[in-house]
């Protein structure tokens, strides 16, 4: 980069329009905590998934038809005949999921290391206004092969509003452009699905701009005392995403070439019929715990707002953990807590794709139940009550005293 | 204009032609705003194809055929006297909806009613459930003999739509 500003042209370019001065300033020069783990690779992934989306849904675009009469036969075109149109259509699919799989460990490590806490909370809330366009995206997305998931998860999401008193049935015929989920409705949705991963790109821009200002979280959640804190971004931590870069993608091809619908629903390949409601239905695996919690509360209203606060809550997060520590790994009450929520969750998604009856209604309920009493109730009491483990001095010392080496063999545990 | 310095809090002229502008602006911009919103209302067309005729001649006793209105499921089921005297016998306590057999038929053997679940709108099947009715199986809404909410999430009965007697054997529904 700094030879190539020394070529006059690029250098006359560069004073008129900066570009490779910033790229060189926040992709290179950055400068990054020297005890980043492999947590921190997350958000590096999640931006590739993002751009493969964008990738593989404008080709998809090219041959799909969003019309009632021809939108499923289009997308078995696309996996019959089209050249490469099956893999594309799968890394599209897939991707989404993996998609959610990334931004969800990015959110856990987020929650771990307390990267919500002063003075980071626009930061998190960017993050979290991406994670509700993501859904959006991701829901409409679904709706487009109309098949039987397709039309019956749009029918279901979209009478969410129905719930709002007097102006819900408006709303959602609103929605709709028409009395039920049709030819409208899977019209408009193509067109936000297409606008909307557009949309989180400028949020991610957003969200890169609040990190850059107040830099990195990192795993002792200690502030930086001085520039031996620091590593450059390249290229220490260009060559660690990079490796987990081509993890993500084993993983990811792992899934693509041997179990491409392992993550979908086999209902799917039945075209969308209105007159006729699949006998189970479920969502996505990634909407699960959050269709557990709707269903919990017995009453349509109370169901939805449930739902919406299960979400909401987490913007107030930096004030509900009254904990000045930010990383759980000097908090030994929170740990315990931390791990019984990812139990909690694990067990919403669970009962989420079981169908609501017997003993699964009251788990659900009573998960639903722990899953806010940790955000409202045990997470202010354990900021009091708890006596955090001494802080270290800086982020410089247990690194450099575990070797030479920068950026590696931090002398931490991880989560 | 000496009511121009800073920090001066006299109200002038200037401050009422300030606030005139921006109430027009807002105004302007609204009504700019509307029609986008607008339009993803049901269109012309759609409203248009909004009314159904049905011929009931062919349905048996005890039969129900499903037809499409607005794009929705359209139960239609000729009640056998057993089906119509079961709802009938329901005390109004016991109904989350309040609603006589009487108040949601026009002639007693003909029900007929959006199969639309009044939950979240999948389609409940018929002859199921523990009152002889519909069961919705997306989330377990049971309905009775009348299309009544007998116990489920789903806070009201099966919508009875408006629709007439032509002759007969037909009705003209929306
Ligand atoms: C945030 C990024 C995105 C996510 C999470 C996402 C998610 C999804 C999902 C879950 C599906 C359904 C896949 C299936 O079951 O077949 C889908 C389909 C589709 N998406 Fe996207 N998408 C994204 C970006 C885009 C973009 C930028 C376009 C560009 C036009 C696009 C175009 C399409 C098309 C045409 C389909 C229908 C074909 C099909 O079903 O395979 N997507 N998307
Ligand atoms: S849609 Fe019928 S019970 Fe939920």
């Amino acid at each position: 980069m700094e030879s190539l500003l020394n070529i006059g042209i690029v250098r006359w370019f560069d004073n008129r329009l900066p570009l490779l001065s910033y790229t060189q300033h926040h992709m290179m020069d950055y400068p990054a905590p020297r005890n980043l783990n492999y947590a921190w690779n997350f958000g590096s992934l999640a931006g590739l998934a993002l751009v493969i989306q964008i990738v593989t849904g404008i080709v998809l675009a090219m041959h799909y038809t969003p019309h009632t009469e021809m939108a499923f036969d289009s997308v078995e075109r696309i996996m019959r005949d089209v050249n490469y149109g099956w893999l594309i259509r799968y890394i599209h699919s897939n991707g989404a999921s993996f998609f959610f799989i990334v931004v969800y460990l990015h959110v856990f490590r987020g929650l771990y290391y307390g990267s919500y806490k002063a003075p980071r909370e626009v930061l998190w809330w960017i993050g979290l206004v991406i994670l509700l366009c993501m859904m959006g995206t991701a829901f409409m997305g679904y709706v487009l092969p109309w098949g039987q998931m397709s039309f019956w998860g749009a029918t279901v999401i979209t009478n969410l509003f129905s719930a709002i008193p007097l102006i819900g049935t408006p709303i959602v015929e609103w929605l709709w452009g028409g009395f039920s989920v049709d030819n409208p409705t899977l019209n408009r949705f193509y067109a936000l699905h297409y606008l909307l991963p557009f949309v989180i790109v400028g949020l991610v821009v957003l969200h890169l701009w609040a990190l850059h200002h107040k830099k990195s979280n990192n795993p002792l959640g200690i502030d930086y005392k001085g520039p031996q804190d620091f590593i450059p971004f390249h290229p220490y931590y260009t060559i660690k995403d990079a490796f987990g870069v081509g993890v993500f993608l084993i993983v990811f091809a792992a899934f693509l070439f041997y179990a491409p619908n392992y993550m979908g629903h086999p209902d799917n390949y039945i075209p969308a019929d209105p007159l006729k409601t699949p006998a189970h239905i479920v969502p996505e695996w990634y909407f699960l715990p959050f269709y557990a919690i709707l269903r919990a509360i017995p009453d349509k209203l109370g169901g939805v707002i449930a739902m919406g606060l299960s979400i909401g809550i987490l913007f107030l997060l930096p004030w509900l953990d009254t904990s000045r520590v930010r990383s759980a790994t000097f908090r030994p009450v929170f740990k315990w807590f931390y791990l019984l929520m990812l139990i909690d969750m694990g067990i919403l998604g669970y009962v989420g794709s079981q169908p609501a009856e017997g003993d699964w209604i009251w788990i659900g309920q009573l998960a639903t139940a722990y899953y806010f009493i940790h955000f409202l109730v045990l997470l202010p009491l354990i900021g009091w009550f708890e006596r955090p483990r001494p802080l270290p001095d800086s982020i410089a010392k247990p690194v450099l005293a575990a070797g030479p080496v920068p950026g590696v063999g931090a002398a931490h545990d991880k989560a | 204009m000496a009511e121009h310095t800073i920090g001066a809090h006299e109200e002038t002229r200037r401050d009422f032609l300030y606030v005139a502008t921006g109430a027009v602006a807002a105004v302007g911009a609204a009504c700019a705003v509307w029609p986008l919103i607008d339009q993803m209302n049901p269109s012309a067309d759609v409203l248009a194809i909004s009314s159904t005729e049905v011929d009931l001649g062919p349905v048996e006793v005890g039969q129900q055929i499903t037809v499409k209105w607005r794009g929705k499921p359209l139960f239609v089921r000729h009640r056998t006297e057993a089906d119509i005297e079961e709802a009938r016998a329901v005390p109004l306590e016991d109904l989350k909806d309040p609603q006589t057999d009487a108040e949601r038929v026009e002639k007693p053997e003909w029900l007929v009613m959006v199969g639309v679940c009044t939950h979240l709108g999948c389609v409940p099947l018929a002859d199921q459930g523990d009152f002889n009715g519909w069961f919705c199986p997306c989330h377990g809404s049971h309905y009775d003999t009348s299309g009544r909410i007998r116990r489920g999430p789903a806070p009201e009965n099966l919508t009875v739509p408006g629709y007439a007697f032509t002759d007969d054997t037909t009705i003209v529904v929306g």
